[in-house]
């Protein structure tokens, strides 16, 4: 039986091949509950000016103590290389972690990624010693491109942020883990448990997503199913499944039927 | 002397060192980070870095986001 080894990113070792967003949540409290849910040991966060008019303000690292959980600060929101750079750099100074999920969105209607400023960010942070998590198309051309630019891992998307359409095509995804050696992470577009499970049947290293989560009428009961979704989608993946057939094969033996 | 911090002026007293600002602000130095004019300040230099005139300062934390969720 093929035992499952865990995820590694850098010299990173995950319980989970699950992370989680933080976004949307309607408190911090529920955010915290819906983190321990998902079973995820890492959760993305954005970085923002401190409130200094305010504070009283919470932090969320209070609810989720880096102790605890590894924090993968991202760079949404940055439209340009020079952004993101100065933000990830902005991130690493704040001490609690080397990695960074590198976003440079190139429109806003879409959230689709500017890979051209894509590249020259990773290459440029890679070089300065992060752990790049690069937010992609799934653009095999462009896998390759970011690995070779430095990337620790790359993270294509399933279909638009935040859009629920789930993985519109495995193929690409497919093909990227054909062409590429570093870890593969969805990221982005799942709307379900399934669609969770289906990533994962594909092979896929892991799965990052946020409003599939936080966005559901129940948040918390959503992050368990997301949970199981990506342990059953592994698991299927490790276990094989069959072939598809056009038709019927009988499940049970024909000798021995009463005549 | 008159500073710049997360967009908003601030009147201070001049010879104020980065973790005098802090205090000043009621922020505590834990998982924050600071830029001074686009640089990145090391938190081991806040007690000796000395602020000047028309600094731009931004100070940030953490808070929740995903993907472009915020």
């Amino acid at each position: 039986m093929p035992v499952d080894t865990p995820l590694l990113i850098g010299e990173i070792e995950f319980r989970s091949r699950l992370i989680v967003g933080t976004g949307k949540y309607a408190s911090f409290e529920e955010t915290k509950k819906a983190v321990e849910a998902s079973g995820a040991d890492c959760v993305t966060v954005a970085v923002r000016r401190v409130n200094i008019l305010d504070q009283s303000e919470e932090n969320l690292l209070d609810y989720l103590d880096p102790k605890i959980y590894k924090i993968l600060p991202n760079t949404a929101g940055c439209y340009t290389a020079e952004e993101a750079i100065r933000t990830a750099r902005l991130a690493r100074a704040a001490g609690v972690s080397d990695m960074v999920k590198l976003e440079v969105i190139g429109d806003k209607r879409t959230l689709f990624p500017d890979n051209e400023a894509l590249l020259e960010a990773t290459e440029v942070l890679a070089k300065e010693g992060f752990i790049v998590l690069p937010y992609t198309n799934d653009d095999p051309i462009m896998a390759r491109k970011l690995v070779d630019a430095g990337a620790a891992v790359v993270m294509p998307l399933a279909a638009p942020i935040g859009s629920g359409l789930g993985i519109r095509n495995p193929y690409n995804i497919q093909i990227i883990m054909e062409t590429i050696s570093v870890p593969i992470i969805v990221d982005a577009g799942v709307g379900t448990a399934s669609d969770a499970a289906i990533a994962m049947e594909l092979g896929v290293d892991g799965i990052l997503m946020n409003t599939a989560i936080a966005g559901a009428k129940n948040p918390i009961q959503m992050a368990e199913a997301m949970n199981l979704g990506t342990k059953a989608g592994r698991l299927a993946y490790l276990a094989g499944r069959i072939p598809r057939k056009l038709y019927a094969q009988a499940s049970s033996p024909i000798e021995g039927m009463i005549e | 002397m008159q500073i710049i911090v997360n967009g908003i002026k601030q009147d201070l007293p001049s010879e104020l060192s980065l973790l005098d600002l802090l205090k000043h602000l009621q922020i505590s130095p834990k998982q924050i980070a600071i830029e001074i004019n686009l640089t990145v300040i090391n938190a081991e230099a806040y007690h000796t870095h000395t602020l000047n005139e028309g600094d731009q300062i931004e100070i940030i934390s953490f808070m929740g986001g995903g993907a472009h969720a915020s």
